[in-house]
């Protein structure tokens, strides 16, 4: 059984991803007990899954290693993965939450020396890689993964192939037995961090996601360019293994749509941008990006950044919503139809691989959240005055960039700090 | 100039958008539009048009009246709806185009020759006489718009179909000579009298 100490002056937070990591240090480093809960099996999150940082396109891992360094150094921090909150009663100052642990079946012997990993045969998709390849049964979710510990895939257990990867274990990590467990932990506050996931792009029909091989979402492509992703850093495209040279990016692929999202996304205006700089960095001169644009939102001091981009020839730019994509069958190109707004001319450009920047959608949405909480007409989370001891910090409470997300996760941290703090004077 | 179209100029000047907006079934919608050309790019007769929807609308903001009202463009809409379906605002695209149509014919700007327009005031006209659609005298009609002559003509290159449609009883020769109305033909000219009037007052046409 997991041991937790959490009393109603403990601030639970749920989702382990920049934003959540980023509120749990910096309540933790005010001296509050934290809770920190993930539902996968490692923290970090959908930027843990991105290759570069705009503006300054350095590497996430950076990041992660610093948040890493200050949770390892705090004991007030208890990290749960694999965990999922499931009810959540009480009000301000008085919380009861409800916490599903999955199995890992691995326990804290694990020193991720990858012997399981070699002894099991059978894999599973590499949900990492947006399940671009697959990766085996018993794996390290990713290389930075916190905590540094293996996962059996619940999907072997009970067969030989589990035994396989229990006989291999020379420190007796792998536990076989381990059962799902419900947690009832007493907190204070909460910060509701459970970020973002893509659009799901199969339900914009005309640009057939779902049918054409080199239509792939800008978080796939991220993977594509990431030296730890399935192509080892390649933009390799799907359908026969080609090398990208001629790639389409697609804006507001579900965003500012009201049949998909009605919100603008924010993000993917500067995520494109910033892709163009890896068509560059990985082809060479004779690289080619294409942006498909209703008008670029480069937010405040990212102008600059367009700029730069627009001043790149390998770069061209048409403002137009690109209406359908067809796929040429003998190639595997993909061609897409439109009508430019600068002067109205028709278009049907063919490319190696089109890159759809699909809208950010709050995981919250449609999902029960266990507490008094309201979402606006997009599902991003919105502060409940009357009910203020749950928070929402970064993309659940709205489209933002890691760096707006850290500002708001650390603004949610404070607000929680005060509810709790208002709990420790009561109780004197 | 019509008195109609006179009055329309006197009252609006330069300011296009809002007439559209005023008088043009669903023309409120217009500045809603924010020019990311998938209507223009999914209209499957999008090549034909001179100007395509997308464009169409910034011309109306652009205030280029004559250009818009004069054009063929939106009566070459089939109403296949594809443009609504796809459009990010809702804009309901293909009513606002038979909302110009009507309006550009209402003013007597549209197109004089082009073939939707004929038809569809002559299907109009056919239709409120008795209340139901005459087909024959639609389609004698529809032969004879290009003048006597080629109305011979397409009337002997549909012969075959004619006698078919004879034979098979979906065609009755003596409807030339009265054809059937339906049974209120007094109470469908009074709603049409009504429906009228509510539209001229909804649309500022009243005074």
């Amino acid at each position: 059984m997991t041991e937790i100490v959490a009393t109603n002056q403990t601030i639970l937070v749920v989702g382990g991803g920049i934003s959540g990591m980023t509120a749990a240090l910096e309540a933790a480093e005010c001296g509050k007990q934290v809770v920190l809960v993930e539902k996968e099996a490692s923290l970090g999150g959908r930027v843990s899954q991105l290759y570069r940082y705009f503006p300054k396109l350095c590497h996430p891992t950076c990041g992660l290693e610093i948040n890493l360094r200050r949770l390892k150094s705090n004991p007030r921090i208890r990290v749960l993965t694999l965990a999922e909150v499931t009810g959540l009663t009480g009000k301000a100052g008085d919380y009861t939450a409800t916490v599903r642990v999955s199995p890992r079946y691995v326990n804290e012997n694990c020193t991720a020396c990858g012997a399981c990993g070699e002894a099991v045969s059978s894999e599973v998709a590499n949900t990492f890689n947006y399940s671009l390849n697959k990766t085996k049964a018993a794996y390290l979710p990713h290389a930075m993964a916190f905590p540094q510990r293996y996962v059996l895939d619940p999907s072997i257990i009970g067969t030989p192939e589990a035994d396989k990867a229990k006989a291999a274990c020379k420190y007796d990590a792998v536990d076989l037995t381990m059962q799902e467990e419900t947690l009832s932990l007493k907190v204070g506050a909460v910060v509701w961090a459970t970020g973002w996931k893509p659009y799901d792009a199969n339900r914009i029909q005309p640009y057939g996601y779902d049918r054409f091989a080199n239509v792939i979402t800008s978080v796939e492509f991220e993977r594509l360019a990431d030296p730890h992703g399935p192509t080892g850093g390649k933009l390799l495209r799907p359908s026969d293994g080609k090398e990208a040279k001629n790639i389409a990016f697609i804006q507001c692929a579900g965003s500012r749509d009201e049949n998909h999202l009605r919100h603008c996304s924010r993000i993917c205006c500067m995520a494109s941008l910033k892709q163009t700089n890896y068509v560059r960095e990985k082809g060479g001169e004779d690289a080619r990006s294409t942006v498909y644009y209703i008008d670029i939102r480069a937010i405040d001091r990212f102008e600059d950044f367009y700029q730069k981009v627009l001043a790149d020839p390998q770069v061209k730019f048409v403002k137009s919503k690109v209406a359908k994509i067809v796929e040429d069958a003998k190639t595997g190109d993909v061609v897409l139809h439109g009508v430019d707004t600068e002067g109205y001319h028709r278009y049907a450009n063919a490319h190696d691989l089109c890159v759809l920047a699909v809208g950010m959608e709050p995981s919250v949405k449609g999902m029960d959240i266990p507490a008094e909480i309201i979402a606006d007409s997009s599902g991003f989370l919105e502060i409940n005055s009357a009910t203020a001891g749950v928070f929402g910090a970064g993309c659940a409470t709205n489209a933002l960039d890691v760096n707006r997300a850290v500002q708001g996760a650390t603004a949610a941290a404070l607000r929680a700090i005060q509810v709790v703090n208002r709990v420790a004077r009561a109780e004197g | 100039m019509s008195d109609l179209n006179a009055q329309a100029v006197a009252k609006y000047r330069t300011n296009f958008l809002k007439e559209v907006e005023e008088r043009v079934e669903e023309g409120e919608w217009v500045k809603m539009c924010m020019q990311c050309g998938v209507c223009s790019g999914s209209c499957p007769l999008g090549p034909f048009w001179a100007h395509p929807p997308q464009e169409i609308f910034m011309m109306i903001r652009a205030g280029r009246r004559d250009e818009v009202l004069t054009s063929d463009s939106m009566w070459m809409c089939t109403s296949c709806y594809n443009c609504i379906v796809r459009c990010p605002r809702k804009l309901p695209i293909t009513h606002i185009m038979h909302g110009l149509a009507n309006y550009a014919h209402r003013l007597g700007l549209a197109p004089k020759n082009q073939p939707t327009r004929v038809f569809a005031t002559m299907f109009w006209n056919n239709l409120i006489k008795t209340g139901r659609v005459n087909e024959l005298k639609l389609s004698l009609g529809l032969y004879f718009k290009d003048g006597f002559k080629q109305g011979i003509q397409n009337a002997l290159n549909m012969q075959k179909t004619g006698l078919g449609l004879m034979k098979a009883k979906r065609l009755n020769p003596f409807e030339l000579f009265s054809g059937h109305g339906c049974k209120d033909r007094k109470g469908i000219a009074a709603m049409l009298k009504k429906a009228r009037e509510i539209e001229a007052s909804r649309k500022h046409f009243a005074n």
